[in-house]
């Protein structure tokens, strides 16, 4: 069984309908990705499973249903939201930052030992750890929102545009993180991508997003192969 | 020296109550933005629900705590279900609602325990402590508890994981909301620690201004000051502000004789207009540090 089973999902901004009825699935301890132009609706995707826009279609996780649900609710199933613009509570400490990633847990012991990988995945944020978030560059922002993720202990986490505002070799050394702790942690991703080939890179299942519907699915391999992905988002 | 001293203390006495006051009503700013108009009100009723506790021979302190629990609920179940239907929907709905509370209370106070005004007991001895001749004990008591609950608060929100949760849920609502703290209920918690607050702030000052339902209005407009001089977003500045105004309008009515007791309060509006004109986010108003 799938982790994710999304069917017919819809989404609207107001009057504006933005998804137009997607169907798509997500294997549990895979990493997929969504690519599009800008517009497409890639963040709205993101947004819609967890919640924050009006919706219509079922999207079920792990087997229960969580469409209809208090984005609050829905995250409480294991799924952690790196939203776009990163979330950061910019008045809160860093480490005050990770803690509330772990809010719903209820295992203090284990909450450490994931603080400290946190650290482990990111050295920076704990030389800054008691530092205000705020003042963070934007990339030890955009670890920062990944750090307070993993502190979710998330089964699935949902990226959007992780590589946004980062210099190249920052977003490398982000991507092989995100990796790693797909591998090692065996959390199942969503990625959403401007960066198509370095999504690719990491991915082993894509669809691609045009005007809020699915146009091409397959292995990440595949889609890096499709002459219309290679033309239009990967540029050769 | 004498006189400045007992004016001093005396001061510090009523600027507990103002950064009781203060705090409440930046506690409920920063999470939605609006002074809470009926703030006073709601803790002029507690002090009500404190005297007929008393009358009822229920022992003093256990009155005390009786009277914030209860207010705590109050102030949780106004949220719940009056507040929260004109939430996030237009500056004057909101403000209404907070009006019509305001004059709900008061009248409902009316009502139930008349405008007649009443005596309301201190706890502590009427001759001051060690025979000296500069501050009251219940002055002296009002200072000691009122720094006493500001502490508890600050530990509150500093130090407990619900506190945090909270600070997160009034500075970033959809973020808070993504690591599943549930927002609405953070909202009324809020509500329910600043009634409580209140009703500190009420308890402590009825032996002072005596019982009735308009006591608390003059006390709120001071609060009112001492969160805009201390910075309505910062809570330990509102703090700070409180005990400011407290101070200052003391030894000003104490030494500036055409001001008098009679003045008093226009020193607050002045202050209030002074620091909107000269410094819109008061002393301590956060300056936001922000790298992009």
């Amino acid at each position: 069984m799938a982790l994710l089973e999304v069917s017919k999902l819809e989404a609207f901004y107001g009057q504006t309908q933005v998804l137009r009825g997607l169907d798509f699935s997500l294997e549990e301890g895979g990493i997929t990705t969504i690519l599009g132009a800008n517009g497409a609706g890639k963040t709205t995707t993101l947004r819609a499973l967890c919640g924050m826009v009006r919706t219509r279609g079922e999207v079920s996780f792990a087997g229960a249903k969580i469409s209809g649900s208090a984005t609050e609710s829905i995250v409480r199933h294991g799924i952690a939201h790196v939203p776009e613009g990163r979330g950061t509570f910019v008045r809160l400490s860093t480490e005050e930052n990770l803690r509330l990633g772990a809010y719903t847990r209820k295992d203090p012991q284990a909450v450490g030992e994931d603080l400290d990988r946190v650290f482990q995945y990111f050295p920076r944020l704990k030389e800054r750890r008691h530092q205000q978030a705020g003042t963070l560059s934007g990339g030890e922002q955009q670890m920062l929102a990944v750090g307070r993720a993993l502190m979710m202990h998330p089964r699935l986490m949902l990226l959007d545009e992780p590589s946004f505002g980062l210099a190249p070799n920052l977003t490398e050394e982000l991507f092989d993180i995100l990796g790693a702790i797909n591998k090692e942690r065996k959390v199942s991703m969503l990625v959403v991508e401007q960066n198509a080939s370095l999504a690719l890179a990491i991915a082993d299942h894509a669809y691609l997003l045009e005007t809020g519907r699915i146009v091409i699915s397959g292995t990440a391999r595949e889609i890096e192969r499709d002459e219309t992905v290679r033309k239009a988002y990967l540029g050769y | 020296m004498e006189f400045f001293l007992q004016q001093l203390f005396s001061g510090l006495a009523f600027g507990g109550v103002y950064a009781c006051m203060a705090l409440a009503v930046v506690m409920i700013y920063q999470a939605t933005d609006h002074l809470n108009f009926a703030q006073g009100e709601m803790a002029m009723f507690s002090t009500y629900i404190a005297f007929t506790l008393l009358s009822h021979g229920v022992p003093y302190w256990w009155t005390f705590l009786l009277a914030m629990a209860i207010s705590f609920l109050g102030g949780v179940f106004i949220e719940r279900v009056i507040v929260r239907p004109v939430e996030g929907t237009s500056v004057l709905n909101e403000v209404i609602v907070f009006i019509g509370l305001l004059t709900i209370f008061n009248s409902l106070a009316g009502w139930i325990w008349e405008y007649t005004i009443k005596p309301f007991p201190s706890p502590f001895p009427k001759d001051p402590l060690f025979g000296n001749k500069f501050v009251g004990t219940h002055d002296l008591g009002v200072i000691g508890v009122t720094l006493l609950v500001l502490f508890g608060v600050f530990l509150f929100f500093r130090f407990t994981p619900i506190g945090l949760a909270m600070r997160a849920a009034a500075q970033d609502p959809a973020s808070a909301r993504l690591v599943g703290i549930r927002v609405g209920w953070m909202l009324a918690l809020g509500w329910g620690l600043a009634a409580a607050i209140g009703a500190v702030a009420g308890i402590m000052v009825a032996p002072i201004v005596f019982l009735e339902p308009n006591m608390m209005g003059s006390i709120l407009l001071y609060g009112f000051a001492g969160a805009l001089l201390g910075g309505i977003t910062n809570p330990a500045g509102a703090v700070f502000g409180g005990f400011a105004v407290g101070v200052l309008e003391t030894l000003i009515g104490a030494y500036v004789p055409f001001i008098g007791s009679e003045l008093k309060l226009t020193v607050a509006l002045l202050l209030i207009i002074a620091v909107l004109v000269f410094r819109p986010s008061g002393l301590f108003g956060r300056v936001v540090v922000k790298r992009v």
